[in-house]
């Protein structure tokens, strides 16, 4: 009998061992995204995000849904959604649970429609993010051009990763897909506005430049909404564009195309048929 | 190779009353009438051509023929500089010759559409006036598609930016030639700078009379509304930007119903690219055989390029259609990065179209017939270069990683193929995985290709096919380099070569 067990004995000590060698169970972050515009798709109710907290609309936004709410067919009021939805974001700072059922209760649609909707779409911010909020494009074109040292440039300023926002709630550093300037790569979308043509210390200065301004005015990170707020105050923001010298998308060297006088009135066709 | 396929003149007198094939025909003649032979050789299954036609050079587009004026910031976008510089110039006539001219105007310019298809837009046009569409009381929409994703594109952006009345304008002609009571401009969510300018464009309009009530005095009706994506690829595709125009989370329709007949809530609508409607009003001024005098035959017109990745100057340039790669490059872009043979592949029109090593690019025509007979396709137009420096794997990765993550996940083949091709091209790009998985990879990518809703399947796909077919050698080095260096080649999946020895190949519980 003790010679039928043994062997069982012994291969089920090995089993035991190996537990120790290889853990077998998985965390629950196995499949954690590895850019935080995918975030998940569920909402857990946190202490700034749960249904309870009450959002409504100022009255000047009253004023832009209604005009907002003109450009579709009346039968349609939820296509409205989207721009409903924006509109929130920049007023609260963020997508909340709130502003997501409040533009249900306005367009008079399912909530759970509205969570589609919010869900799908990765410019609908989930979880608050911070006053400036630096998205690096990171695709293809944008690579070629060496995107990796503007990303590198991001993290070793700020001291945060792709995903994280800085301890003061200035910033938010997110990886993004491609923003659509390949032509001005690489570049960063910082809130609203795309800075092109960067390198490793350009990338640098202008986050300087951003930081120097929030501590003029005294901003604050948090729900300070999106947007520039800062030129009204008498204050000098990076101005969106190249930071290479460029004006648009020219080419660098001097333009190839273009340089002769514009054509205007005189180039009508000759058939006569206008 | 005519002595080789000649038959023996013993069996030729056998099959003298058989129908020979031409090249039996023509090597039988010799014996007979040798003066003859050169002539017929060198006539093939078209024989209506006898002299070749003078082989014409295309690019060099001329300032004055160049609609985009202000691609580059020349002037304001307001209305009162796009007046000076040829926009909205007899607008009111062009609207009331009414739809068929317009349509038959687009025709003969031969305007294919700029979204990547290449669909004559002309016919495209046509569908809405379908039998008795005027006896059908719904309301008909223009959408503008310029949700401008695809990783490399960044042309509707300057439009928009710099010459929005062209856009508007455009709406109003396109529109006309559609009978269409509005139009909805679908602008990527990112690009809010460019809503801005567009809204603010549009109002001046507006103020102007030339669109809304009686537009241009014309007694017809039209409005231009502007809606904001918020950033999905998806979106750019044309059913599921009529969803997300709706409301709803922008996952592609079946096909048919055609937009069409049923789009955009429920209404007979077109999708139309930012630049096909851009040109549309300066096809009608200045004639569609003006249009047509540019490019190849069915491949006409002139086309906004963007260059970017490894050359000495990205821009955005318009240029004559089957322009050759290399002076597009050279001309506009001051060359590749250290010079033409430092480069090593080019992708000619946008991230969904499949790769070109350099040995391809030397002679390759821009437009899209002659990348189509490259196996590739013109798509958006956006050149990305890529030198020798290119980690290539790498590149392509990238873009899986982009397709999986825009795959809006509505079915299968997609969502799942997406996935997996990412994780294939992780390992690929560290050499981990075998030979075989590369043609895996290979029927991976053509079991998803048509079997998808909409195209992103294939727009996935097909780089990876090109990827394979031309820089597989590439690949199989990786591996070899990464059994060299880790002692064994990897086992299929990625694992290591002595994952067994070691105890990670086991199911769970085992």
């Amino acid at each position: 009998m003790a010679s039928k067990l043994s062997p069982a004995l012994f291969r089920s000590s090995a089993r035991t061992l190996r537990q120790f060698h290889k853990p077998q169970w998985r965390s629950f972050r196995t499949t954690a995204c590895a850019r935080s515009s995918d975030t998940y798709h569920v909402h857990r109710d946190s202490p700034d995000n749960n249904p309870s907290i009450p959002f409504k609309f100022t009255a000047q936004n009253e004023k832009l849904i209604k005009e907002i709410l003109s450009r579709y067919p009346s039968q349609y009021k939820k296509a409205a959604v989207m721009p409903l939805l924006d509109l929130g974001q920049r007023q609260h700072g963020f997508t909340s649970i709130s502003v997501m059922n409040e533009v249900a209760r306005i367009l008079e649609m399912p909530p759970m429609r509205v969570y589609e909707v919010a869900t799908f779409y990765t410019m609908y911010n989930r979880t608050p993010v911070g006053r400036f909020h630096v998205q690096c494009c990171t695709t293809t074109p944008c690579q070629l051009r060496d995107s990796d040292s503007v990303m590198r440039a991001i993290s070793d300023h700020l001291g945060i990763h792709a995903g994280e926002t800085t301890p003061d709630g200035l910033f938010t550093f997110t990886e993004v897909e491609c923003l659509g300037a390949c032509a001005n790569a690489p570049m960063v979308q910082i809130n609203d506005d795309y800075y092109e043509d960067l390198t490793y210390d350009s990338t640098v200065s202008l986050l300087k430049g951003l930081q120097q301004a929030a501590e003029t005015t005294g901003m604050s990170g948090g729900a300070a909404g999106m947007g520039r707020g800062y030129e009204a105050q008498g204050v000098k923001m990076p101005t969106p564009g190249p930071l290479s010298g460029r004006k648009t998308c020219e080419p660098a060297a001097g333009l190839t195309s273009l340089t002769s006088p514009m054509w205007g009135n005189e180039m009508l066709r000759k058939d006569g048929a206008l | 190779m005519l002595a080789r396929q000649a038959p023996a003149p013993q069996a030729l007198s056998t099959l003298s009353h058989r129908v020979l094939p031409s090249t039996t025909a023509a090597s039988r003649i010799p014996t007979s009438t040798p003066s003859r032979l050169s002539k017929q050789q060198c006539r093939g299954l078209a024989t209506v051509q006898d002299e070749k036609p003078k082989p014409r050079k295309y690019g060099g587009l001329k300032d004055q023929d160049r609609i985009f004026q202000n691609l580059y910031g020349h002037h304001g976008a307001d209305l009162k500089s796009a007046m000076k510089y040829g926009d909205w110039y007899k607008t009111k006539e062009i609207v009331l010759k009414g739809h068929d001219w317009i349509i038959s105007e687009i025709k003969a310019s031969g305007l294919r559409g700029r979204g990547g298809a290449g669909f004559p837009s002309g016919m495209k046009w046509s569908f809405m006036n379908f039998k008795d569409w005027d006896k059908d009381t719904k309301p008909r929409y223009l959408v503008v598609n310029a949700d401008e994703g695809e990783p490399g594109t960044c042309k509707d952006r300057e439009i928009m930016r710099k010459d929005p009345h062209k856009l508007i304008e455009g709406c109003l002609v396109a529109g006309r030639a559609m009978n269409c009571t509005a139009a909805y401009i679908y602008i990527r969510g990112e690009f809010y700078h460019e809503a801005t300018v567009l809204q603010r464009a549009i109002q001046e309009a507006y103020h102007a009379g030339l669109i809304g009530k009686n537009a241009c005095g014309t007694g017809y009706d039209f409005d231009v509304f502007i809606h904001r994506g918020a950033g999905a690829y998806v979106c750019g595709e044309e059913t599921s930007l009529i969803e997300s125009l709706e409301g709803k989370p922008g996952k592609p329709r079946l096909k048919p119903p055609f937009p069409a007949a049923v789009g955009l809530f429920g209404c007979p609508s077109t999708v139309a690219n930012v630049e096909t409607v851009a040109v549309a009003p300066t096809i009608c001024r200045r004639g569609g055989s003006w249009f047509n005098s540019f490019g190849r035959e069915r491949n006409s017109g002139t086309k906004l390029f963007c260059i970017s990745g490894h050359v000495n100057n990205p821009c955005t340039v318009e240029e004559e259609m089957s322009i050759p790669l290399k002076e597009l490059i050279d001309k506009h872009c001051g060359g590749v990065r250290g010079g033409w043979d430092n480069l090593k592949a080019v992708i000619p029109g946008g991230s969904s179209t499949p790769v070109l090593p350099k040995h391809m690019c030397e002679d390759q025509l821009m437009d899209f017939d002659a990348l189509k007979d490259s196996q590739t396709g013109l798509g958006t137009a956006a050149v990305i270069v890529m030198d020798k420096s290119t980690d290539i794997v790498r590149a392509f990765s990238r873009l899986s990683t982009f397709y999986r993550h825009e795959s809006c996940g509505q079915c299968t083949p997609c969502r799942e193929g997406s996935k997996w091709t990412e994780q294939i091209m992780q390992r690929f790009e560290k050499g981990q995985g075998r030979v075989r998985e590369i043609d895996m990879l290979q029927e991976l990518t053509k079991q998803v290709e048509g079997h998808t809703i909409c195209a992103l399947g294939e727009a996935f796909a097909w780089p990876l096919q090109g990827l394979i077919r031309h820089f597989r050698p590439e690949l199989e080095a990786r591996m070899k380099n990464y059994a060299e260096q880790h002692g064994g080649e990897a086992l299929a999946g990625g694992w290591q070569h002595d994952a067994t020895k070691r105890g990670m190949l086991i199911a769970p519980g085992q």
